[in-house]
């Protein structure tokens, strides 16, 4: 039974770090979104329909729907662009609230009833997934790339005048975002093999974007670090009872005083230093 | 122009800027003939920065073109602006934030939008990144501060990082706005021994300047606006006498 109880975890976290790691992408270049649940519901909704109606494996129904999704991001990435900080965060919280609604009245995908029919995956695929991608953020996070991303996020004007394209920057990072975030809706649709449009709340936005400003929001393993914790502190605070949230919270406002850039940090990893002539 | 100089690099012809009914530029024309350095004087609000940018595109101009080597660049926007071979620096030091002296040389190089490397580590993908960021690593003496968080160096070490960055993408024309305020001797020193090492080097500098001195030794010609509008051109020496500027301008300080 422990093992089992255990196994769930798991790919709770797995699921949890690929959310995160949406948020993470697009905050490296200093957007905050709050509708990735949004990203992750496509995801959810459309790798279901691919393998269960239409009869396409697992694999590339995920790579279809991270595609759809990604396009989706790169059109939300358009307007975003007008909005900065709180109003941007709104805007994104509007558009996953928008997508949730839009599920519930999909009748053909059972609306509020949900949908299943999956065939269950194990924790080995999840994280084949979860961890592939994070390897993927790692390598682009040395990247010229990344670090064009980097001085958007900095100095977008700055950047602008040094040559870089802050547009493409900015919408290619919602676009990329919005592909890992639906990656993570397939997998979660596929482990509980059951969905329902309540499954892609705001409340799992806001737990992307927990795990990342906790793990660190400077650097990718931060969003790993970020998942574990959101996922096993809350048992460990089992004790703890009813109060265990309000312990959880009261945790993290200590964290934000006293490491606002979260518990990893580039300085940490050594990576300012990544430069130094090998 | 005329027949026996050369082409311009940069030419301003007529440009205005406006700000809901207020000129800070009437009607400016200049020219930056290649591998000179040309300086920009005036008093505060004599729309010297307003001139950097709108020929940077961050502001637009209400009349009149900008023309970098004879095409117009007046409504590009600023990354194309910057890829076609303008460089510049700012009044107060935009350095990012969260990046050593390395990033910022890395960061700032010519752009292949495409290219697949561009998505792969820097160290083993992009060797001739690593080399540019080298070169310019040594040109500009920042070899000991290499992994040091810019924003967190001396003042006129930061001054001299920007310029660095600016320079790394091999602008033809490097805007600097006003290079050495704030600056002592020495570190102003340091930043004209650069700016002529560079201008040997075929690139072509128009800047902005407050301290009269280092303008009148270091520039081939001096334009002097006064309420956005030209008052005087011409080399250092006639500036210097010429008695609508030392009214307008030198008087202040005389």
């Amino acid at each position: 039974m422990m093992s089992t109880y255990y196994a769930g975890l798991l790919a709770d976290v797995g699921i949890l770090l690929l959310g995160a790691l949406s948020v993470y992408v697009i905050l490296a270049t200093g957007q905050l979104s709050l509708g990735n649940a949004g990203f992750m519901g496509i995801g959810a909704y459309l790798t279901s329909y691919l393998t269960v109606t239409a009869g396409v494996p697992l694999t590339p129904a995920l790579l279809i729907a991270a595609f759809a999704a990604g396009a989706i991001g790169v059109l939300i990435g358009f307007p975003a662009l007008r909005l900065k900080g709180i109003y941007l965060a709104m805007a994104t919280l509007g558009f996953g609230e928008m997508v949730r609604s839009f599920l519930l009245n999909l009748e053909a995908m059972g609306g509020s009833g949900g949908f299943h029919g999956m065939r269950h995956i194990s924790n080995a695929t999840i994280w084949a997934w979860a961890g592939g991608i994070l390897l993927l953020v790692v390598i682009l996070e040395r990247s010229q790339v990344w670090l064009e991303m980097r001085a958007v996020h900095d100095d977008e004007t700055a950047a602008g005048l040094i040559g870089l394209n802050t547009t493409i920057i900015k919408v290619g990072a919602f676009g990329f975002g919005a592909a890992i975030a639906a990656i993570s809706g397939g997998l979660f649709a596929h482990h509980h093999v059951y969905i329902e449009p309540g499954n892609f709340s705001f409340e799992r936005s806001i737990d992307f974007v927990l795990a990342v400003i906790l793990g660190g929001s400077t650097i990718g393993p931060g969003a790993l670090v970020g998942a574990l914790l959101l996922v096993i502190l809350p048992e460990y605070l089992r004790f703890l009872a009813e109060w265990r949230f309000a312990a959880f919270g009261a945790l993290l406002i200590v964290m934000l005083l006293v490491r606002r850039q979260g518990l990893l940090d580039r300085g940490l990893f050594g990576l300012t230093a990544r430069s130094r002539a090998a | 122009m005329s027949g026996d100089t050369p082409d311009p690099l940069l030419a301003l012809n007529g440009v205005s800027v406006t700000f809901g009914g207020i000129r800070a530029l009437d009607s400016l024309s200049l020219a930056v003939t290649p591998g000179q350095i040309v300086g920009i004087i005036g008093p505060n609000g004599a729309g010297k920065t307003t001139t950097f940018n709108v020929i940077t595109g961050a502001y637009r101009a209400s009349a009149g073109d900008v023309l970098l080597n004879g095409a117009a660049i007046t409504h590009e926007p600023s990354h194309r602006i910057a890829r076609a071979g303008i460089a510049r620096t700012f009044q107060n030091i935009r350095l990012f934030a969260d990046m050593t002296v390395w990033e910022h040389l890395l960061v700032a190089q010519p752009h292949s939008e495409f290219a697949l490397r561009r998505l792969l580590p820097t160290r083993w993908a992009n060797p001739q990144a690593l080399r540019r960021a080298e070169e310019v690593l040594a040109f500009f003496d920042l070899g000991g501060v290499r992994d040091r968080l810019a924003r967190s160096l001396p003042y006129g070490l930061q001054r001299r990082v920007e310029m660095a960055r600016a320079v790394t993408a091999r602008p033809k024309l490097l805007l600097l706005d006003e290079p050495v305020a704030g600056m002592n001797h020495d570190e102003a020193d340091e930043i004209r021994r650069l700016m002529l090492k560079l201008r040997d080097g075929g690139l072509s500098i128009l800047l902005i300047e407050h301290d009269m001195a280092f303008v009148m030794n270091l520039c081939d010609t001096l334009y002097v606006l006064d309420f956005g509008v030209m008052i005087a051109k011409g080399a250092p020496d006639q500036i210097r006498r010429d008695p609508v500027v030392l009214d307008a301008y030198l008087g202040h300080a005389a």
